[in-house]
């Protein structure tokens, strides 16, 4: 069970929270093409490492977070709101990850 | 009675209690204090269980939690429940159990012919053997493999009179989990230095090895009192942590005590759901089984078990015990036993010689050096004598025995930390995986690191703590406990020996019944990895997860692998380290606290007006106005609303208000229709995509002022359309000026429909022109609803003239009665979801059996309000020819030809000539009361094409095929005429 530091509310269960994908991913441009939607819709890395995420928090204060998580052993390096720029852990991301 | 084997006082048995029980019909005595298993050892009871595939007869061979062996049915107010470990459970008076895996005796056992069969039944033989015709697995292997194997047979008591279990939440800085020398030392030291702290011990009492050992006494009883005396230190005994599931969240099992369980009305089982900042494990070690010929005989018992007989019930485990042993810690029974006034038969140490050795026989004890135990002589009544080997080769005797205790070296309990994703590193000192725990999630102290002796797991217990204390910043106490610590003796390090090879079965796993031959057997199949050689032959899958044998079938893997144990590692132990009953994991959520129940705010009027309800989602709501069976009472609802005028409660509807500078922007870009656009004054049905292009939800929008907007939606999506428009809005970059506000529960609503709807509606509001020109179809306002602010809305699901009424929840029942009170004159009744399905099927507008996630605009016939200009969500992949194409699963009307036969949901859609072939499938159906017979909706490939044609309804489950006319899904007024009158 994760335990997420929301910046609102503090620190409270994942059941409160509802993951919402991978944050470091921008929605294409309205005019970009099938081939840009589809990439964004369908296509998913699946690293070994640090992952930028969102996470919305639906059973409190109903705010969006990114946050930075491992996904080996789920620890938590990082939460803040949307505009918000990440903190990079030590180890670096495992690829590129815009912001 | 106390019991022909009771020798001496027990630290937990009370000598003046005596407690009645029955095992396999039998009455036996025990004392207060004991557990099943040692009551039974007190009567002498060696043989108590039958193995699971070769039934051989089974002793009890542990004194806790790790026990194979002794797994008993308990039969009681509760039913009859299987698999409870005698070695745990805690006898009272009038328990009766009984024994596994036996027919129809447990002295007697038919199926022990599988024991002479064995060369048949190698491990794998299920796979190999069940395997073709395909049919006779569910009918004839399953149900003989059934009855022959199994664990135990479950006759619980379900429902209403099944046991309570509740589930508790637990905060705390540290969990410190096992309360031995070190888990106390630890928490101690902990709680004085001020931190909030839950130790939990599996045991009943607190102190560990510190129990077994007379001159620890004083210490324990000084630090549990020092516990006792700490304001911010909870104990925790009869709690065994089942598992650690990251971020200091770990999962317990509280068995409660015969008195709490009173107290609390007889709960049994507490789940506790704890949370902590840093864990502190001090699980101790388990010591573990050498394989060897024999060594599952009714009497061969570990020599750890032994000595926790003697100490906590006073039991002597036998009269003459051998010991068969290679380290210098399993001396303690020896030394126990023999101070207890038993002779022993010998002790067989591995090693040729050793300190404890010599300090045994300065005792008188008879110790073979250098010697191992390669076969047991005696039957299902015990053990009777022991052979010896000796390992240079040399001569072998016979030793007259009537139990033989063994000891194979101890493993740091290494499940909870491995969960937790400890590294594990070998150690050739004690032979043994340790754990090693990253410090921001705990530290791990004591036998549990694999630092043995009670003092210096003390004395590492309270460096882990003070290293936590740090961790957290803040300064360790330094008071020091005024308690000395009694020394460890020097210790000949052990000498690891894993099996004996010889005639006869040799067991590493002796709940699953998987010998060391089965072992080298998956090796020799393939299966090499030690988590591939688990499956193939069960080893450590049964309950017991192989705690005393794991290691033991990981080294015989590693010898026929030709590898060293450390390159081949232990089998992963996963959640839960014990069996765990369903009651306890539901606790309080059963019956009507399974899940919240949610009522509409006019509930209680529904109910005295004779409503059957329907849960949908969370919500419950009224079906019909009768509890009668049959078309009937819908039918009538539905025709008083297409020929006078009804009312329904839609107050279920999602509704989020829209407010900002950007609103309509934002609307424009989550909808698939254009919002900006809508007057003022004005409600506009909208549909909603998913980003890849298939339908989500829909509803109407109302515009109530520039930057105001109330979005309804479906009942089910309520919640996961606020989600979707919280998340695009808040990820949109730049932010958008717009605030999402749920007013689901703020607002009542209703439909009254029908052709008198306008004059019910205008009797109610009177600031507001209710006339076709001033507040036409499709037209929103805000108005006095019979003295109460409220709005109108002139929106339709029916297909009838109808108006919706939104008003403070509060003032739900005065509106409503308002309503009912204007509608008299004209007949008017309240309809149910049932009748509103009917009007809805009629008049060909979907819901979510429609709207079922794999349905694209084209498919509903929605496509024109997909907007040609201008993003929005889903729009892209929209236009995707997989989603476009004509050919797809798409709406139509759907009416049997012959009208006296009725559809069914779910029927499937076939052409005459090949029935086998699905073309599509009935999702709404109902009896019409416009038109002659029944009337469906159906989702058919291709389907505004084949209007006009006819197919086939089958419905294989009713045994029906019915002939089906296609036809536009507008079934009733599709100029909408009615709805604009």
């Amino acid at each position: 069970m994760l335990r997420i530091q929301c910046p609102w509310c503090g620190e409270r269960d994942e059941t409160e929270f509802r993951y919402r994908g991978d944050a470091s991913r921008s929605r294409p441009a309205a005019d970009a093409g099938l081939a840009a939607f589809s990439a964004y819709v369908y296509e998913r890395d699946n690293p070994r490492g640090w992952h930028l995420e969102w996470w919305l928090h639906v059973g409190g204060c109903r705010e969006l977070l990114r946050v930075v998580r491992h996904t080996l052993t789920h620890e938590i390096h990082w939460v803040g709101a949307p505009g918000e720029q990440p903190a990079l852990p030590q180890d670096g991301w495992p690829q590129d990850v815009g912001s | 009675m106390r019991g022909p084997s009771r020798i001496a006082r027990g630290l937990l048995t009370d000598a003046a209690q005596p407690v009645g029980f029955r095992f396999d019909g039998r009455q036996m005595q025990g004392l207060a204090g004991d557990t099943l298993a040692s009551a039974l050892l007190a009567n002498g009871r060696p043989l108590v269980a039958r193995s699971f595939k070769y039934h051989r007869p089974r002793g009890i061979v542990s004194a806790g939690p790790e026990e194979p062996c002794a797994l008993v049915d308990v039969i009681g107010s509760q039913g009859r429940e299987p698999n409870r470990l005698a070695t745990t459970l805690a006898l009272h008076e009038g328990l009766v159990a009984e024994s596994q895996h036996r027919w129809p005796s447990l002295g007697f056992d038919l199926l022990a012919v599988n024991d002479l069969l064995a060369r048949f039944l190698p491990a794998g033989f299920y796979y190999k053997t069940f395997m073709a015709p395909g049919w006779a697995w569910e009918r004839l292997y399953e149900p003989l493999i059934r009855r022959a194997a199994g664990f135990g047979r479950l006759q619980a008591i379900v429902g209403e009179r099944a046991a309570p279990a509740e589930t508790v939440h637990d905060h705390a800085d540290v969990l410190v989990i096992g309360a031995g020398v070190a888990g106390l030392a630890a928490a101690h030291r902990l709680g004085m230095s001020g931190l909030r702290v839950i130790l939990a011990d599996q045991d009943a009492v607190l102190g560990g090895g510190a129990l077994l050992d007379v001159r620890w006494s004083a210490w324990r009883q000084g630090l549990c009192a020092g516990l006792a005396a700490l304001p911010t230190v909870r104990c925790l005994p009869r709690t065994t942590v089942l598992g650690a599931y990251g971020h200091g969240v770990f999962g317990a099992l509280e068995t409660l005590a015969p008195a709490e369980a009173a107290r609390f009305g007889g709960l049994r089982e507490r789940l506790r759901i704890m949370r902590s900042r840093r864990v502190l494990i001090a699980t101790g070690a388990l010591e573990r089984l050498i394989a060897f010929p024999g060594n599952d005989l009714p009497g061969v018992m570990l020599a750890g078990a032994a000595l926790a007989y003697l100490r906590r019930y006073g039991v002597a485990v036998g009269r003459r015990p051998a010991f068969f042993l290679n380290t210098d810690e399993a001396y303690e029974s020896v030394l126990a036993l023999r101070g207890a006034g038993i002779e022993g038969a010998g002790v067989i140490d591995v090693r040729a010689n050793s300190l404890a050795a010599e300090r045994a026989r300065a005792l008188g004890v008879e110790v073979h050096g250098g010697a191992v135990v390669d076969g047991v002589g005696g039957g299902r009544e015990g053990v009777r004598a022991v052979r010896v080997a000796q390992r240079d080769g040399g001569h072998r005797r016979e030793l007259k025995a009537d139990s033989l205790l063994i000891s194979g070296g101890y493993s740091p309990a290494t499940a909870l930390a491995s969960q937790l994703g400890a590294g594990l590193s070998w150690q050739e000192a004690i032979a043994a995986f340790i754990p090693d725990l990253a410090p921001h999630i705990g530290r791990i102290a004591g036998a549990a690191r694999g630092v043995f002796g009670l003092a210096a797991a003390a004395c590492d217990g309270d460096t882990a703590a003070r290293a936590i204390v740090a961790d957290l910043g803040r300064a360790a106490s330094t008071a020091e406990v005024a308690l000395e610590l009694p020394p460890d003796p020097p210790v000949t390090p052990i000498d690891a020996l894993w099996e004996v090879r010889g005639r006869g079965k040799a067991f590493v796993d002796l709940q699953h019944d998987v010998t060391a031959a089965d072992v080298r057997l998956a090796c020799r199949e393939g299966y090499e990895h030690v988590e591939h050689m688990k499956r193939y032959t069960t080893h450590g899958m049964a309950g017991d997860q192989g705690r005393i044998g794991g290691l033991v079938g990981s080294a015989v893997l590693a010898q026929a692998r030709g590898l060293p144990l450390s390159a081949v590692g232990q089998i992963k132990p996963r959640p839960y380290t014990q069996p765990v009953p369903f009651a306890a994991l539901a606790g309080g959520e059963v019956r009507e606290h399974f899940k919240p129940r949610r009522r509409l705010p006019l509930h209680d009027w529904h109910e005295a007006a004779g409503a059957s309800f329907v849960s949908t989602g969370l919500w419950l709501r009224p079906l019909v106005y009768s509890r009668a069976a049959g078309w009937d009472p819908v039918l009538h609802e539905a025709r008083t609303v297409r020929r006078s005028v009804g009312m329904t409660d839609v107050s279920t509807l999602g509704k989020i208000d829209v407010q900002g500078a950007d609103a309509a922007r934002f609307l424009d870009f989550v909808y698939a229709n254009t919002f900006s656009t809508l007057a003022l004054g004005r409600a506009r049905y909208g549909i909603m995509l998913r980003e890849d292009g298939m339908l989500f939800d829909d509803g109407t929008t109302a515009r109530l002022g520039p930057e105001h907007f109330l979005v309804t939606t479906t009942t089910a999506n309520a919640a996961a359309v606020l989600e979707h428009l919280e998340f695009h809005l808040q990820a949109m970059c730049p932010p958008l000026d717009v605030l999402l506000t749920d007013v689901g529960d703020q607002w009542a609503q209703f439909a009254v429909a029908g052709p008198h709807a306008r004059q019910v509606v205008a009797a109610l509001v009177t600031d507001l022109d209710l006339s076709n020109v001033a507040f036409p179809f499709m037209a929103a306002a805000a108005a006095t609803i019979a003295g109460i602010a409220g709005r109108v809305f002139r929106i339709s699901f029916s297909g009838e003239l109808a108006y919706e009424l939104a008003i403070p929840a509060s003032h739900a029942l005065q509106t409503w009665s308002a309503l009912l009170e204007a509608g008299r004159p004209f007949g008017i009744g309240p309809y149910g979801l049932d009748a509103l399905n009917t009007l809805r099927i009629e008049k060909g507008h979907v819901t979510s059996a429609e709207l079922n996630g794999n349905t694209s605009a084209h498919d509903l016939g929605l496509q024109r309000l997909l907007k040609q200009r201008g993003d929005f969500i889903g729009r892209t992949l929209a236009q995707r020819a997989g989603i476009t194409a004509p050919d797809r699963l798409q709406l139509v009307g759907v009416r049997p030809v012959d009208r006296a036969r009725r559809l069914r949901n779910g029927a499937q859609l076939v052409a005459a000539h090949s029935r086998t072939s699905s073309l599509g499938y009935v999702t709404s159906s109902t009896p019409s009361v416009e038109l002659e017979g029944w009337l469906g909706l159906a989702l058919l490939a291709g389907g505004r094409r084949r209007i006009g044609e006819r197919l086939i309804g089958t419905s294989p489950m009713h045994d029906e095929a019915t002939e089906i006319e296609i036809v536009s899904p507008h079934m009733l007024d599709p100029e909408n005429a009615r709805v604009r009158a």
